[in-house]
């Protein structure tokens, strides 16, 4: 057995003491040790990015990254996007235009376009589309993502 | 990016009732739950004790089992139990026919990815390395890969004793006199058409819980069929289906893919009986790619008969599947190669004739289109061929002998709702197809092309005189609304459209709704979420519940306001006169009236399609109570130095019957666009020596969102009389098309001709490099492999159809 050692994690705000072995993927102890099962895995090999986490607000594959290697760094998974106020601006979009068929690449889908937003506000198609290149999605063929992510940009910008 | 037309004037609903629920872009009901991350699929699922389960797979082609030896693997600490061939011999198969699959391997090993054992351990990590300890031996036997070496007689069968060739199913039908049509055409053509193979790929990779309490089996699993797991768990385990409960989860897409019985799900159900601990399998990547059931390769001779004015006399199609290792829906997809091409023409004479053949691979089934892309590609693409020679404009060829509402296809099929026509004159027009083709410039082009699909498969998978769909409805004194149905929603929302249909029939909204679905304890039958049956058969049912509740609670109403039950309508969670809307009950007064004068509020619906087949042998295959309709414009590039295509926008008009949410039919059709564009230009299962190769998300392309051109729909309502407030299918018809629309669109950017599905950049270069030379500028197969069909079974047409 590989030994085990007490790793702190900040996830969505909150801190977590988790003893575990060093191999040991932010997707396993996401999903497995906190029980953040909206991270999703579609591969285990950094094809997909249904694994997408923020890690300080840029998009990480969760799969490809030690957990270890997240000590010391801020962590939003999907469970973090809304607030006591409501559904994030991307959330609320995807949900308005049906982005979501199956849901299942929704989370990795949702935090990469944070990212993209909180870099840059007002993107243009092609940007958009650059920054979800490595995210697949298998039912909608990528447009409704598209719209919803240009209409939560335009929302969130009448909003400052 | 998207453009959704607005239905226009000529496209409104023949009924004059004002909806509030139905046609409207309302949100789906799970949608947050899908957007927060809180929506928990088979593998977000865990129980207390849980053990997680692995499957050793097979490493040879087509070997005999030899020795199979568990022992070190049983002796390793944390493993609980380990499973073979033996511990679950009853074979079993989605279809009646072909109960040909066992859990785990017995004797012999079908394709490299068969499951041969299974392992129960404390935890992932000990069974993997338990699976690497199990000792197998394998006696290799020669093995068929493909259809030509299926059909070799030296090949040993896959299948039952003897010599090759490797037949699993085969189909012979003439409608009418083929060959008399082809001696009275002017004009006869033949080609020869082949479409690889490819994967569903869902995101979401299978998984399935399983727990065992009290003598009763629970399963969770990410499956698109409940009621058919159930059956085949009771089958396989020897079980009452009585002590057997199937959930099935939120499904991560399915496309088809997830519609078999599968060995996780058996093993799941076994271990967790033989441990009494709840266990858990998730296929990797690489398993999802073993268990495929994926579209099968079909090699097609397409040969037909046209007047110089274009109009057909007689059609003919020869088809090759390759089935891969095991049966699966194979002999239903033999015959859905064979069962459409009259839905979109008038053919006047049909011949169809297919064989299945099993090969040392990963089994084929049922991918989204079903059996019917393949043909649809080889038709539409022989169909730009015939126009080319006859000098008629491929949209007029099409025009002339489109089939018309309310008729009947040479096969007995029965068409009711049919806005073929208006499919084809709005993509047309929208994507000024007549100014396009043929006078773009070279390396550019458009192509079009059509096609049918059912809503809903018309016979269950299994004979039988029950219903197909039933829904229940009990309303509480809160006035919510509870409604039940079997319908597993694989993300193309079919819970929400029940919702919708029963808030627009009581008045209410989707938000007073409570759906519960896809469990066998809790939820009246639905076959399951395959044929694009759910929104017209389950949706029926919903409304016959849902008009049965509403008569309950007007009908109490009308007695609390004294007024005639006629009077009476619902909206707006308000009973009131139509012509005195102030005399009203608010819903949920009306209901505690009802509860008051007829407790329970409880109804139930029920649905079964009308009988359609027709009378032959075969004719289960193919009826629906109703056929949407598609028709399909593709503007493409083609890089002449590199061979590679670049699709830049694609126009789609989808006859839905009528959107019940057009948001998410529009979503299906995009959708349908993607996976078509990737089956057409790049996915594909390749093998070498016995191994699949594309095992992994790198090595199977798919489009990513770079590659996703514009693509602008357009629904078109032609309201029919038995869907759901005229509602039809969307999830699978709107793929057809567009795989042949592209090829078609290659054509006419650079001249050649790539008769072969995926059309990738290799082909494209040698059908150039072949034209460039003065040769004809094809790529493809020249003729199928020899081999005796068996006689035809000859079938007069319908009446209707030779009017």
């Amino acid at each position: 057995m590989s030994p085990r050692g007490l790793v702190e994690l900040v996830v969505n705000g909150e801190h977590h003491g988790v003893a575990i072995e060093q191999q040991r993927t932010l997707l396993e102890v996401l999903r497995e040790d906190l029980d953040l099962t909206g991270t999703k895995h579609g591969c285990e090999l950094g094809e997909c990015g249904a694994c997408t986490v923020l890690v300080d607000g840029e998009p990480h594959l969760s799969c490809l990254t030690l957990a270890v290697e997240a000590e010391g760094h801020e962590i939003t998974t999907v469970e973090g996007l809304a607030s006591a106020d409501g559904l994030h601006p991307l959330q609320d979009a995807f949900a308005d235009l049906s982005a979501a068929q199956c849901g299942y690449c929704s989370p990795g889908m949702l935090l990469t376009a944070k990212a993209l937003l909180d870099s840059n506000p007002s993107p243009t198609l092609a940007e958009t589309k650059q920054a979800l290149s490595g995210n697949l999605c298998r039912c909608t063929g990528y447009a409704k993502i598209l719209e919803a992510i240009a209409l939560a940009a335009t929302r969130m910008a009448s909003l400052r | 990016m998207t453009v959704v037309e607005e239905p226009r004037a000529d496209d409104a609903p023949v009924e004059a009732e004002e909806l509030s629920v139905v046609g409207k872009p309302l949100r789906k009901i799970d949608a947050e739950a899908k957007v927060t991350g809180r929506l928990r699929y088979a593998d977000d699922l865990s129980l207390p004790r849980m053990l997680v389960g692995k499957l050793l797979r097979s490493t040879r082609p087509h070997a005999v089992i030899r020795r199979l030896d568990v022992s070190r693997a049983l002796a390793l600490p944390g493993v609980h139990a380990v499973l073979t061939g033996k511990s679950l011999p009853i074979p079993y198969g989605i279809l009646p026919v072909s109960q040909d699959e066992h859990a785990l391997a017995l004797e012999k090993v079908r394709y490299v990815g068969e499951p041969v054992a299974a392992v129960a351990a404390i935890d992932e990590e000990t069974a993997e390395r338990a699976v690497g300890l199990i000792e197998v031996e394998y006696e290799d036997l020669p093995s068929a890969m493909s259809i030509p070496e299926a059909l070799r007689p030296d090949t040993p069968r896959i299948h039952g004793e003897g010599d090759g060739p490797n037949v699993d199913r085969v189909a012979a039908l003439e409608f009418g006199d083929v060959e008399a049509g082809f001696l009275e055409a002017d004009h006869v053509r033949e080609d020869v058409f082949f479409f690889g193979g490819n994967a569903h790929m869902p995101l979401e990779q299978h998984s399935a819980l399983a727990s065992w309490e009290a003598g009763k089996l629970t399963i969770q699993s990410s499956t698109q069929v409940p009621h058919y797991l159930h059956r085949t768990l009771a089958r396989v385990l020897e079980l009452p289906a009585s002590r057997i409960r199937v959930i099935a989860t939120p499904v991560g897409g399915g496309f088809g893919g997830k519609s078999d019985p599968f060995s996780h799900e058996l093993v799941a159900a076994k271990l967790a009986i033989v441990t009494n601990r709840p266990v858990k399998f998730t296929l990797t990547r690489e398993e999802v790619f073993y268990a495929h059931r994926g579209r099968h390769p079909v090699l097609m001779e397409v040969k037909s008969g046209f007047t110089t004015d274009g109009r057909i006399t007689a059609l003919s199609f020869r088809n090759m599947l390759d089935g891969g290792g095991f049966g699966s829906f194979g002999a239903a997809t033999t015959y859905y190669t064979g069962a459409l091409q009259g839905t979109t023409y008038r053919l006047p004479a049909y011949r169809f004739e297919a064989v299945r053949l099993h090969t040392n691979k990963p089994p084929c089934g049922p991918k989204r289109g079903h059996g019917t892309p393949q043909p649809r590609f080889a038709l539409e693409c022989h169909l730009d061929k015939v126009a080319e020679e006859l000098g008629i404009d491929p949209v007029e060829l099409r025009l002339r002998n489109a089939i018309e509402p309310f008729s009947k296809t040479v096969n007995h099929l029965r068409i009711t709702s049919c806005g073929l026509v208006e499919c084809i004159e709005r993509v047309v027009e929208a994507s000024g197809f007549h100014d396009k083709h043929g006078r773009l410039p070279h390396g550019r082009g458009v192509g079009f092309a059509v096609s049918a699909y059912l809503s809903g498969a018309g016979l269950p998978i299994y004979f039988n005189d029950m219903s197909q769909s039933e829904v229940q409805i009990k309303v509480d004194r809160g006035g919510g609304v509870t409604v039940y149905s079997m319908a597993a929603d694989i993300g193309q929302g079919s819970s929400s459209v029940l919702a919708y249909i029963v808030a627009e029939v009581l008045g209410i909204v989707p938000e007073d709704i409570a759906v519960v679905t896809a469990d066998t304890d809790l939820t009246p039958i639905d076959l399951g979420s395959y044929s694009s049956r759910v929104t017209f058969m389950a949706g029926n049912a919903a409304l016959d519940a849902a008009r049965q509740m509403r008569d309950l609670v007007v009908g109490a109403a009308a007695e609390k306001l004294e007024v005639d039950v006629a009077q009476l309508t619902t909206a707006g969670r308000r009973v009131f006169d139509r012509d005195d809307p102030e005399r009203c009950l608010e819903w949920e007064q009306a209901v505690h009236a009802a509860s008051a004068l007829r407790a329970p509020l409880v109804t139930a619906g029920t649905y079964r399609a009308p009988d359609l087949a027709g009378p032959f042998k075969g004719s289960g295959v193919g009826p629906s109570p109703a056929y949407s309709f598609t028709a399909a414009v593709v503007e493409l590039d083609c890089d002449v130095e590199t061979g590679a295509v670049t699709v830049d926008q694609v126009w789609v008009a989808h006859d839905v019957g009528r959107a019940i949410n057009p948001l998410l039919a529009v979503g299906q059709t995009e959708g349908s666009v993607y996976m078509a564009l990737g089956e057409a230009l790049m996915e594909e299962l390749t093998f070498r020596d016995g191994l699949l190769e594309s095992t992994s998300l790198f090595d199977y392309k798919s489009p990513t969102v770079l590659e996703m051109p514009e693509v602008h729909t357009y629904l078109i309502e032609t309201i029919d009389p038995e869907g759901p407030f005229g509602a039809k299918e969307a999830g699978q018809g709107p793929l057809l098309p567009v795989i042949p629309a592209v090829a078609n669109a290659l054509h006419d950017a650079v001249g050649v001709r790539i008769d072969e599905v995926p059309i990738t950049p290799d082909k494209v270069l040698k059908a150039l490099d072949l034209a460039a030379r003065g040769k004809p500028g094809r790529v493809g197969p020249k003729a199928l492999p020899a081999f005796d069909f068996p006689p035809l079974i000859h079938v007069e047409p319908p009446e209707e159809a030779l009017r």
